[in-house]
């Protein structure tokens, strides 16, 4: 009765509350595009561009940005869905792919899709597609499905009326509280959510986003939650993370984030949000038009073709990372004493 | 969306939480489609008459008479007919069917298992296995169906074995195309990338979610091949190129029987009738399959 | 659009060479010694060995297949075995014929599909709609050599009123010789065409900018010429293809009528075993079927730019 078990157990801690669980340093994902002309270098979609970041435990990490910014792809990258051209990840002081292969990390990370009917083969039943992952990690089918009636109630759903439908006879809400329950599964340390809650009605959201709450708690879990709705990561996230065309611009807790942003690229998006309190709305549109086609981005800041404030260093040169403190970090000339932006002064 | 909110659960609920499965929610939307149902008895009884050929078939097919040839439809004794060396025409549409069904169907057979085959392969690994298997497959789409057909066993010589090995070279570029489409399609899907994300290796996400998801669409569209290879195969058999005297195959009827439009004009139409009621028969039912396997959500 | 032009012929290229190579295969595939095929069954020994070497039989094949493509670029077809003529020259004639009656089934097929899939596209669940069903469904389904026959029987055997089989000797005869092939051909691009055109003008007609245009008053004129833009690249795909399946599949309709055609002599060399016509008839229409596409793309592509990205 031992061993059964055993292969499900929760990955233990390693290295201690103070080390990461999740480390990540040049990430690099350029996706080969079609030839537009038949001359040239054979072009490339920077989808993601050498991304850093760091995800402590039990913290949850937001990480926002418009769409096609990059956010999704860093999600399929961390959990090698698809190779990265490049870039380094150390899970809780283990290097992904030396000491922690593949299938182990799969194991301490799983991941929750936007699309909630899609995430689910329709032929099965709830039942089978919680056993699924569980029997792959060799759990006898009988046990697994036992397990999944566990998963199911620990999500908020009634077995008894859930456990053998197809996804097709369940709500968007209820299924996504499936595909919730099938990511933990494996008894997962970090769950990446890419835009889970997205795609559902306002108050299943609010429902959905409850449980997520609830279940870090309980499950002492670290969450990496990507959305496009800055209101919702305000609510759950302590640190929050910007993208912009592949690349991080701003970086830091989400109060002073939200309080105070440095981004050019930042501020534009918070301005363009929709307040809650209609007194605060903004009428003008903040940014105009869409980003830049990855395939040919902008040199030097990649914000600088719809920033307010671009100036000739911009253009020239990639801006540093700079720290402002407090694990503040942002990407602009702006910021940096050395860049020489005329800008800076007044500004910073 | 907590069980609470549901409501009440229903005691009929309670026990009855195995709701109908796919197949027979299928099964009911084709009892509910007259049309399909009636090319389905239809084909029913084409299939069964020539399966029972030997015992339905009043007379020996093969038997020939030079003094009872060509006779007229209603002939005491040739209910259908006589061809041209006096054989019974009933006789030998049953037992043609079985040769015209065989060859309809063996080849599109085969093409499934070749075709889906290679075009799951191609659509699962993409890169440069799907464009090997792929740029293969549009060289034969260069040829159109019937000068294919012809091309292929007229190269390796008339005969029934010839005509199937040709068949099955024209249908398989069609299905690898659909296999690829569809798996293609079901890849992207994100519950495949879950089984991934869940470190299940490629043969297993093959057999659990890939190949139930892609199998019905393949499936209905070979279905709908077996008319265009009934037409085919008897047309190779018309042309001299398939089955070989004396047996029966309504092509082959088709094409003997050509010499006698002057004399028995309606005679010699029957086994034509006999491959447009199949075929169309088939396209209808494969019409009727695919709208009732459409999964709607 | 240039690009796409350049990438699109392009890609025509390796598939052309495929079908070189597909077609140098059949010959081989072909049971027993290619020479004896290209020599005839009776030929003395000296006259085989010679045509072995003449041919290049006795290299290797990778170089036989660089060999008979070289041929081909210079137009060479060889020389049939039944008529010991060059192919190249039996084949133009009898391309010629069958053009004829593919045109005309081409030209019947738009005429009568446009009209019918048109009508019954703008008058969905009417009598014409349910006979545009009915006639999709017949042009998909039916044996057509068989309707072939039967159109032989009514019209020229019972009726008497069409010559049955031939050709006729050019200008009325021709055309009287015609009708019955080209409308037993007809009937496939008719069905097919009727059921594109249906299903393009409903669902034009279903768009939100022509309600919109017809919610602002537009005439029935201007509405038309809308849906004629959005439903031509679908006909100019639709017609082209069938082109070439017509002038591939002629073989079954020109045996019935005995129409002196390409489909005529494939079915000669194939009982005669003239392997040179044969690969001849068949590189030359797979070939022409690869143009074809070609020519269909480019078309759709001048026609709706949306395709240029395909």
């Amino acid at each position: 009765m031992t061993t059964m078990a055993e292969p499900l157990a929760r990955a233990a801690d390693v290295g201690g509350p103070r080390q990461p669980l999740l480390e990540v340093e040049g990430l690099t994902k350029h996706f080969p595009v079609r030839r537009s002309s038949f001359f040239g270098p054979k072009p490339v979609a920077r989808a993601v561009d050498g991304v850093s970041f760091s995800i402590a435990k039990g913290e949850t990490l937001g990480v926002v940005g418009e769409s096609g910014c990059g956010k999704s792809t860093t999600a399929r990258l961390l959990m090698r869905l698809i190779e990265p051209d490049a870039g380094r990840m150390v899970f809780d002081g283990e290097l992904v792919g030396g000491d922690l292969d593949l299938r182990d990390l799969r194991r301490r990370m799983q991941m929750v899709f936007q699309d909630s009917y899609a995430s689910l083969n329709p032929r099965l039943t709830i039942a089978e597609s919680l056993a699924f992952a569980p029997t792959v990690h060799g759990i006898p089918h009988g046990e697994a499905i036992a397990e999944a009636a566990a998963l199911l109630e620990q999500v908020g759903l009634d077995p008894g009326i859930v456990l053998h439908r197809h996804p097709h006879q369940l709500s968007g809400g209820q299924r996504q509280r499936v595909n919730i329950a099938r990511a933990l599964a494996l008894h997962p340390r970090l769950v990446i959510l890419d835009e889970a809650v997205s795609a559902l009605d306002k108050s299943v959201e609010a429902q959905v986003l409850n449980l997520l709450v609830d279940l870090k708690e309980r499950l002492d879990l670290t969450y990496m939650f990507i959305s496009h709705d800055l209101n919702v990561v305000h609510y759950i996230a302590d640190r929050a993370m910007v993208m912009y065309l592949g690349k991080v611009v701003e970086l830091g807790p989400v109060d002073r984030i939200y309080a105070d942003p440095r981004h050019p690229y930042t501020r534009a998006l918070f301005a363009a949000r929709l307040s809650h309190d209609p007194e605060k709305r903004t009428t003008a549109a903040v940014l105009q038009g869409d980003p830049p086609n990855p395939i040919d981005p902008p040199s030097g800041c990649r914000f600088r073709t719809r920033c307010p404030l671009a100036a000739e260093i911009c253009a020239a040169r990639e801006p540093a990372v700079i720290d402002l403190g407090e694990g503040h970090t942002v990407a602009c000339h702006l910021h940096d004493p050395l860049a020489g932006h005329p800008e800076a002064r007044r500004d910073a | 969306m907590d069980p609470s909110e549901l409501g009440p659960i229903p005691p009929d609920q309670m026990k009855a939480t195995r709701t109908p499965g796919y197949w027979r929610l299928v099964g009911g939307r084709i009892l509910a489609d007259r049309v399909t149902l009636v090319c389905l008895a239809l084909l029913a009884l084409i299939v069964a008459s020539a399966v029972f050929a030997d015992l339905l078939a009043p007379l020996d097919p093969l038997k020939t008479s030079m003094v009872k040839r060509l006779k007229p439809i209603g002939t005491p004794g040739f209910l259908l007919g006589t061809d041209e060396l006096g054989r019974d025409i009933l006789s030998r549409l049953l037992f043609g069917g079985r040769m015209s069904l065989l060859m309809g169907i063996w080849p599109v057979a085969n093409a499934l298992v070749v075709g889906g085959l290679l075009g799951i392969v191609a659509g699962f690994f993409g890169g440069r296995v799907n464009m090997l298997i792929m740029r293969t497959v549009d060289v034969f789409y260069a040829f159109p169906s019937v000068l294919l057909a012809v091309a292929i066993s007229g190269a390796l010589g008339s005969g029934m074995k010839n005509a199937i090995v040709a068949l099955t070279i024209v249908f398989v570029p069609p299905l690898v195309r659909i296999a690829e489409t569809v798996t293609t399609q079901v890849r992207s899907l994100d519950f495949v990338e879950a089984a991934r994300a869940s470190g299940a290796g490629s043969p297993t996400i093959i057999r659990v979610h890939l190949l139930p998801n892609v199998m019905g669409p393949i499936l209905v569209y070979a279905s709908g091949l077996i008319s265009v290879s009934i037409i085919l195969a008897s047309g190779l058999s018309f042309l001299g190129l398939g089955v070989e005297p004396p047996q029966a195959e309504w092509g082959l009827m088709l094409n003997t029987l050509r010499q006698a439009i002057y004399v028995q004009p309606w005679v010699a139409v029957l086994p034509g009738l006999m491959i447009f009621v199949t075929s169309i028969c088939c396209n209808l039912a494969s019409d009727g399959l695919r709208n009732a396997m459409e999964i709607k959500q | 659009m240039l690009t796409y032009l350049i990438r699109r012929v392009l890609y025509a290229v390796p598939i052309a060479l495929g079908v070189t190579l597909l077609v140098f295969t059949l010959l081989h595939l072909a049971p027993g010694d290619p020479v004896n095929a290209v020599a005839g069954p009776d030929a003395p020994a000296e006259v085989v060995e010679q045509l072995r070497r003449a041919y290049g039989f006795d290299r290797p094949l990778p170089m036989q297949y660089l060999l008979f493509l070289w041929r081909i670029l210079g137009g060479d077809l060889g020389v049939s075995v039944a008529t010991g003529r060059p192919v190249a020259g039996e084949l133009a004639q009898a391309f010629s014929n069958t053009l004829v009656l593919a045109l005309g089934a081409a030209l019947v097929g738009f005429v009568a599909g446009v009209a019918l899939g048109g009508v019954a596209g703008r008058h969905k669940g009417t009598a014409i709609d349910h006979l545009a069903t009915v006639v999709s469904l017949i042009g998909v389904s039916v044996p057509h050599y068989w309707l072939g026959m039967v159109m032989v029987i009514v019209l020229a055997v019972e009726a008497n009123l069409l010559p049955a089989m031939g050709m006729g000797s050019g200008g009325l005869e021709l055309l009287r010789h015609a009708v019955l092939p080209v409308l037993t051909m007809a009937v496939i691009p008719t069905g097919i065409v009727a059921r594109s055109v249906r299903a393009a003008v409903g669902e034009t007609l279903e768009r939100e900018f022509v309600q919109a245009l017809r919610a602002k008053g537009l005439g029935r004129g201007a509405v038309l010429r809308h849906v004629v833009r959005n439903v031509s690249p679908t006909i100019v795909a639709v017609l082209g293809l069938q082109l070439g399946y017509l002038l591939g599949g002629s073989i079954l309709i020109e045996t019935v009528f005995s129409w002196p055609g390409t489909g005529f002599l494939l079915n000669e060399a194939i009982f005669k075993r003239d392997l040179p016509v044969l690969q001849g008839i068949i590189l030359m229409l797979a070939l022409f079927f690869v143009l074809l596409n070609l020519l269909v793309d480019v078309a759709q592509a001048a026609l709706d730019p949306r395709m240029r990205r395909a």
